[in-house]
């Protein structure tokens, strides 16, 4: 649908990939591990591996969690939107088709010591 | 010589059409079209605007008498209230965390309500929906005003007040009700009715004044108290308005209904997710609480809107879509709500607290079904962290919804241990919603939402460039001092300190 509007109406998004300096956001998410209260929101270059996109940003912010030391990576599952994806961790983030504002969701089945699976 | 007869006194009824009715001139040298552009492009469709009743039919100067008489009380009591340190009569001082909530988030939204009433008043062709447009402008600056003068009271002495002017366009949780009614005010005259007078000041008004006022009562919170009676003592005027402005749309033309059906489903579910904001206070921020967010959901909302909807059946209108969502999530949204004030702590201009074993034996009472299972588990592994020095803190910031702009940290309506997913593209750009509300209010106006200016994003962007340090300069926010735990605050050592003074001889 278009806008309700009296003249052309057209403005740019406040939150386009030129904005971030030579970065973008990726948001991440730990299903069933609620003790974070909402999905994370990473900036990051493009060009960074997914290794170290894991090791350094998003392990920083899931150490909260009593499960943490027990993820297995080469186990975890992962979705990238409402798909499943297998990460290649050795290529940049950009490689492995994670766009600008792309939400990915880790799943450890099994591990959730906090939040029980319904 | 001849007596001239004495002038016969008006009654109100005719002073009224006098006064309105004679604004309604036919225009001789413009168009009325000229004169009023808004009135056509949003689709409804109006053939006689006289059919527009105001059953309040209150003259100006009635209106300033009334008024008048309302602020010289009010200004009594918080006289009195500054000069007998009412401040220290609270239960606690955690309370005031509930204020400063209110101040930051709610009376900028009666300012912005007084510049929209304001403005559709000049916008709307109907002498009588005029008037009652622009007395509910004023009445919105005084709401604003009365509210900001009882808690500059609580600003000589505590942390958190001083710059709700400026946080309302800045921080992550102001610019939820900020971002409502920008929407509402960018949106054209009949929407603006059925967003901030129908849905928000019929629907659901009751949900915010009455338990926030029944709070202030339960915590010695006279000032408030006072505020809140002004106020809602011009809110049967601001119902009627907004009912009225409903029914005269819905009885003028048929093709009117949709359009109507469409707004009352994205007001609804706009002002069900400010009303968020509202369910942490009632559950946890008030010392002495007055009844859970989910039985006043019962009274005011399953009650009373239920009502209302089957009054209006006979239009043809139906509950708002987000109705049976918004069930869904009364016996959750409050402490969803809590754990995201509080891991984020560092980015509030209140304080927050680990609820002690006394509240979650309260909120397991009130939330049988879903507190012990969900939410004490997540508080227990926090507490314990604490105390083993080892403080639950996330500096992780967090994806908000393009739409309502709150974090997401809502589940999917059918479980609750899986946080809600929404997201769609538009030319090319990723979004992402909190809910099927949102996002389809999103797809409807996609041109609107795009434009968000969404606080986290935002603190990566220049100026700030994803320092912390400098976003709390740039919002006005004191580390140390108006954020953070309120154990250890300096609010919490001087209410306690004072308070000690105020009832022993230490």
């Amino acid at each position: 649908m278009a806008v309700t509007a009296l003249k052309p109406y057209d403005f740019k998004p406040r939150d386009l990939q030129e904005n971030f300096q030579g970065k973008q956001i990726v948001y991440a998410a730990w299903d069933h591990h609620l003790l974070f209260a909402a999905a994370f929101l990473i900036c990051v270059p493009p060009e960074m591996t997914f290794r170290d996109f894991v090791e350094g940003p998003l392990s920083q912010l899931l150490s909260l969690d009593p499960d943490t030391p027990a993820i297995d990576w080469a186990k975890a599952e992962w979705l990238k939107g409402k798909e499943p994806f297998v990460p290649d961790f050795d290529r940049s983030l950009a490689e492995n088709g994670i766009a600008h504002k792309e939400q990915l969701r880790l799943r450890t089945p099994g591990l959730n010591t906090i939040t029980p699976e319904v | 010589m001849d007596m001239k007869a004495p002038e016969k006194k008006l009654g109100i009824k005719e002073k009224y059409r006098l006064l309105t009715r004679d604004l309604a001139w036919e225009p001789t040298y413009h168009s009325t079209k000229e004169i009023y552009p808004y009135l056509e492009y949003e689709g409804i469709k109006i053939h006689d605007w006289d059919k527009w009743e105001d059953p309040f039919r209150l003259t100006m100067d009635a209106y300033w008498k009334y008024q008048g008489e309302k602020e010289r009380k009010f200004y009594a009591i918080i006289d009195a209230h500054a000069q007998n340190n009412g401040h220290l009569n609270i239960t606690d001082g955690r309370y005031l965390s509930a204020l400063k909530l209110f101040l930051q988030a709610i009376s900028p939204g009666e300012y912005a309500a007084h510049k929209g009433f304001a403005r559709v008043g000049r916008e709307f062709a109907g002498a009588g929906t005029q008037v009652a447009c622009q007395m509910q402008a004023l009445d919105e600056i005084r709401h604003a005003q009365t509210q900001i003068h009882a808690l500059s009271n609580y600003n000589k002495y505590y942390n958190g007040f001083h710059a709700f002017s400026e946080q309302r366009d800045r921080i992550w949780y102001t610019s939820v009700p900020r971002s409502f009614f920008d929407d509402a005010m960018s949106a054209g005259p009949f929407e603006f009715m059925i967003a901030i007078g129908f849905s928000f000041e019929y629907v659901l008004t009751n949900l915010l004044f009455v338990p926030f006022m029944s709070g202030a009562a339960y915590n010695g919170d006279m000032a408030t108290v006072t505020f809140g009676f002004s106020a809602q003592s011009d809110e049967a005027r601001h119902m009627t308005l907004g009912l009225e402005c409903i029914k005269f749309m819905l009885e003028q033309d048929p093709d009117n209904l949709p359009i109507v059906q469409r707004w009352i489903d994205k007001w609804f579910w706009r002002g069900f997710r400010v009303l968020g904001l509202v369910s942490t206070m009632m559950d946890y921020m008030l010392p002495k609480r007055v009844m859970s967010w989910r039985e006043a959901w019962e009274i005011y909302g399953v009650e009373n809107g239920g009502a209302l909807f089957k009054d209006l059946a006979f239009y043809g209108i139906r509950p708002p879509k987000g109705w049976e969502d918004a069930g869904k999530a009364i016996d959750h949204m409050s402490h969803q709500f809590m754990l995201g004030f509080y891991q984020w702590r560092f980015g509030t201009a209140f304080h927050s607290w680990i609820p002690s074993e006394e509240d979650m034996n309260w909120l397991s009472s009130k939330y049988p079904t879903t507190f012990d299972k969900y939410y004490r588990p997540r508080w227990d592994f926090i507490r314990k962290a604490e105390a083993e020095g080892k403080p639950f803190k996330n500096f992780g910031l967090a994806k908000l919804c393009q739409c309502c702009q709150l974090p997401i940290v809502f589940t999917e309506p059918d479980d609750p241990t899986t946080l809600c997913n929404r997201q769609t593209t538009y030319k090319g750009e990723i979004y992402h919603f909190c809910s099927d509300g949102c996002q389809d209010i999103f797809e409807h106006e996609p041109e609107k939402y795009v434009q968000a200016w969404l606080p986290m994003p935002q603190l990566f962007q220049a100026p700030v460039n994803g320092d912390l340090m400098a976003w709390m300069d740039w919002a006005h926010l004191r580390d140390g001092e108006d954020n953070g735990e309120y154990p250890g605050s300096a609010d919490q050592k001087n209410f306690d300190r004072w308070r000690g003074l105020a009832t022993s001889n230490e």
